[in-house]
């Protein structure tokens, strides 16, 4: 639907959203500030943290708000975003392209990846210099190219292999250098006949015998990462394991082409390729677009929607988020917009499960989706980890095919994330428990000393007292003898007669202790 | 611009229940036409009486247990069950025993255990052995099919026997039944007649036809066909016929060859009695059979497997309701045990060994 016209470059728009978080990870820290002129390709901010990725000025302008702007994201939250007003020059920042990467080491490659702010371009976003990293303990053998939409609709993959099949050919080579990798496999779907002879005519140009183009069956979601190696090699990626694990490193099609920007251009990037299409636009057509333009302004330049417009989704059918308003920037991530004219399951009665098992049949991480449903919609969450729930990748096909028409996913992702909570508060409990264990510790040793400091300081006292006793006694002249006397008989005869302060009555033991110590230290000053 | 927000997949699904349920009747009804050329008349008017009655009862239990009544009463499965319950009964079964049956089926079968999707027993096979367990007498009324020597009666007179509860004048009850052939294999066999001599008898030979009997084998093999057809469109899974019929035919063959005159054959076996029905429209109810592709294996097997037990030992000639109640009461444990492999996951993670975390 959207292969009909070649890639067109979307024009600049006079504003760009910036969002700092586009991809998987922590975030990055700002360089600039509000009121700053920034060029084409200038950083925007410096990622800190390993797995992370700084973003860069898609254009020349003037950055006129650092604030928290609505994000495309299902949540429809807003989060932190650098705005700047374009001044249409388009006048890049000093770039500094590789003349022979062969000469650089693998480390300064993948630095060079990491300040390029290169994410996974297949949606997923994850930071490519860390995929580029496996480690020693992890020899890559094989890097696979996913050049397998990731869904129906999307072509965005295919027109940029149609169009630039040089550029993703040399980012492969640069990928194979880095990794060390013995051979890198094309994996195109075979509904892609132009890409896959574009990309052999380049292939034949470089004459590199190590890149192969596979032609694999068009079958959603072969796509996805475990399912596409498994597709290639026939093995599996460990539930609980990554692709390195077996060997393997998978890379977007899109991804290449930036990397070969970033190394032989020095370019950041701040573009890509994204599929405008569905039955609600009036043009579909694939856009090459700077990150941060508006979707309404995209989509206005592909003629805009059709009258009967009704949802606006980010992604494919299948997987994609369903976006409340087009007034949100384009992401490094996002790499379809698709506008339906029908709001999907609207009307259609949801049966209860008849246990048909298509579900079982069409899921491509063989689980049982039917009793997943089961335990999730019962609060099962044991029940619903025994049967794998974590497995599942999220990918649809159980909801689209069942029969009773129940939307199964959210099944799935309301268990996780009750799953996750639960683990969390657990978490929390746990912590809070031994908080408070260690809390009654320090108590109770505060206690023992305090009490051990009274005993020593009581003996001190008594130690010194005898002293001072017995200093006294061999001092002391018979005249004031008789006057300490004859003062000691009044207090012993006022003693008798007073009563007693009422604040002194039902003393406890401790209490008594005190005073009869200050008494005593009374005395033995008096003596003095 | 503005926009609903939905969750995905945005993709409208293409299949219904009332899809499914439409499939499955329209694969039956070779079968069924076959069924009311060797049968008569009692096989509409029995079809028909089911069909209203459980329309009714599904309406009432509906509305009784507050749920909305037309998406429910239109997707087909009170009608299925209508259907199905009212091929395995006798042709002249009289008109209560069908709207007990009927009721019992669509009360006891499914709504008390919170209507379709929940039962744990096939509804039509429930209200068939409520039927057979408290009315045996009535169970056996079978019509001849259109076998020489019989009277065949007309629409009027089957009317008036299966409401009148009347033998039409002229007639007696010997005249217008006739055990099945199953029934008087049993029989025979019970009287011990060998396979060969009750073949050659002059009385129940011409019953027996070429494989399955007079009439059954027709209607077992188009209820065959109806039932591949299915399969092929994926409104069953092919995996329940496949063990159910490999395992009846191993067994019955296996015996057979071990005595041929006192064992059935696998080919009666196969193409006689409501065995088709069975294996194709009955253990497949998908709500009451296993679910995952091993279970269903298992499940199909467990069926044959009891089926040749109680038509050789038992005390009923055909024992298939019997038999697809017993194996739906092992579904959750079929279903727990022979979960797939998930992908990335070992075989040797069997779903409790998982559990061992929390102990740990």
């Amino acid at each position: 639907m959207s292969t009909a016209s070649p890639i067109r470059r979307a024009s600049l728009p006079e504003q760009l959203i910036i969002p700092l978080h586009q991809h998987i990870g922590e975030n990055s820290e700002i360089l600039v500030t509000k009121g700053e002129r920034v060029l084409k390709g200038q950083p925007l901010t410096v990622a800190k943290a390993y797995v992370s990725a700084p973003i860069h000025a898609p254009s020349s302008g003037i950055v006129t708000d650092i604030a928290e702007y609505p994000a495309p994201h299902p949540s429809g939250l807003s989060t932190l975003c650098i705005v700047i007003k374009t001044d249409g020059e388009n006048e890049w920042a000093d770039l500094e392209p590789v003349s022979n990467y062969r000469d650089l080491s693998t480390a300064e490659l993948r630095n060079i990846i990491r300040h390029a702010g290169i994410v996974g371009l297949g949606g997923a976003a994850f930071p490519t210099a860390v995929k580029l990293n496996p480690g020693p303990d992890h020899p890559i053998d094989t890097v696979i190219i996913n050049a397998a939409e990731c869904e129906p609709y999307i072509s965005c993959d295919d027109m940029l292999m149609r169009e630039r099949a040089d550029e993703v050919i040399s980012g492969i080579e640069i990928i194979l250098h880095t990794l060390g990798a013995k051979k890198a496999l094309i994996a195109i779907e075979n509904n892609k006949p132009e890409a896959a002879e574009a990309l052999q005519k380049s292939l034949g140009r470089t004459a590199n015998e190590n890149i192969h183009v596979v032609a694999i069956p068009t079958i959603y979601p072969t796509g996805g990462e475990k399912q596409l190696i498994k597709v290639l090699t026939n093995k599996e990626v460990p539930s609980d394991g990554l692709p390195i694990d077996i060997g393997i490193v998978v890379q977007n099609v899109g991804t290449t082409a930036a990397i070969h920007r970033a190394i032989h251009f020095g370019e950041p990037l701040i573009s890509r390729i994204i599929t405008v299409t569905g039955n609600g636009i009036k043009q579909p057509q694939n856009m090459d677009v700077l990150i941060g333009t508006s979707m309404a302004e995209v989509i206005q330049q592909c003629g805009g929607y059709t009258e009967n417009a009704k949802q606006l989704i980010m992604g494919g059918p299948m997987m994609g988020f369903s976006m409340h308003t087009d007034h949100l920037p384009i992401i490094k991530g996002c790499n379809c917009l698709l506008v339906e004219t029908t709001e999907q399951r609207q009307g259609m009665q949801t049966m209860p499960c008849i246990r048909c098992g298509e579900c079982t049949r069409v899921c491509p991480a063989n689980l049982l989706p039917q009793q997943l449903y089961w335990h999730a919609s019962s609060r099962n969450f044991d029940q619903v980890q025994d049967y794998h729930l974590f497995d599942c990748i999220e990918c649809g096909c159980c909801a689209h095919v069942c029969p009773s028409h129940i939307p199964l996913v959210q099944y799935y992702r309301f268990a996780k994330t009750e799953i996750w909570n639960q683990e969390r508060d657990r978490k929390k409990s746990d912590h809070a428990r031994v908080r408070h264990d260690f809390r009654q510790a320090r108590l109770d040793r505060e206690k023992r000393e305090r009490d051990e400091r009274l005993r020593k300081k009581k003996e001190m006292l008594e130690k010194k007292k005898q002293e001072e006793s017995q200093a006294s006694t061999a001092e002391i002249d018979p005249k004031k003898a008789a006057i300490n006397a004859a003062l000691e008989r009044v207090k012993m005869k006022k003693a008798s007669t007073t009563v007693t302060p009422k604040n002194t009555n039902n003393l406890t033991e401790e209490q008594q202790k005190k005073i009869d110590e200050v008494d005593k230290q009374r005395q033995a000053s008096k003596t003095k | 611009m503005q926009f609903k927000t939905t969750s995905s997949p945005h993709y409208t699904p293409e299949n219904s229940v009332n899809t499914i349920m439409r499939r499955v009747l329209l694969a039956m009804i070779p079968g069924t036409l076959a069924t009311i050329f060797f049968f008569g008349w009692g096989v509409i008017i029995n079809m028909l009486l089911a069909c209203v009655v459980a329309l009714g009862t599904e309406a009432l239990m509906l509305g009784m247990r507050n749920r909305a009544i037309k998406p429910y009463l239109l997707d087909g499965s009170a009608i299925l069950t209508a259907c199905l319950l009212a091929l395995a009964l006798p042709q002249l079964a009289p008109w209560w025993l069908t709207c007990i049956a009927t009721v019992s089926a669509i009360i006891f079968g499914k709504h008390l255990y919170g209507g379709l999707g929940f039962n744990p027993f096939n509804p039509a096979m429930v209200g068939y052995v409520i039927a057979i367990i408290s009315f045996p007498k009535e169970m056996t009324q079978w019509v001849p099919p259109l076998l020489e020597g019989y009277t065949h009666l007309n629409f009027l007179q089957t009317f008036q026997v299966i409401f009148g509860g009347q033998v039409p004048a002229g007639l007696s009850w010997d005249a217008i039944t006739m055990a099945t052939p199953l029934d008087t294999l049993k029989t025979q066999l019970g009287l011990e007649l060998s396979i060969n001599d009750i073949h050659q008898h002059e009385v129940y030979g011409p019953m027996f036809g070429a494989v399955g009997g007079i009439g059954w084998e027709w209607i077992n093999g188009l209820f065959l066909a109806g039932g591949l057809w299915l399969a092929m469109k994926r409104v069953i899974d092919w995996r329940i016929p496949a063990g159910l019929l490999g395992t009846l035919f191993f067994l019955s063959n296996s015996f057979a060859l071990y005595d041929y005159s006192s064992f059935t054959p696998p080919t009666f076996h196969m193409f006689s009695g409501g065995i088709m029905l069975a294996a194709f429209f009955i253990a497949t109810d998908p709500v009451t059979a296993a679910t995952t592709p091993r279970g269903r294996w298992i499940f199909g097997a467990g069926i044959g497997f009891f089926i040749f037990v109680i038509r050789t030992w038992g005390g009923y000639p055909d024992g298939i309701a019997f038999a697809v109640l017993l194996m739906n009461m092992t579904t959750p444990l079929l279903d727990y045990y022979t979960m797939p492999r998930a992908f990335g996951h070992h075989w040797r993670e069997f779903p409790q060994h998982t559990k061992k975390h929390d102990d740990e």
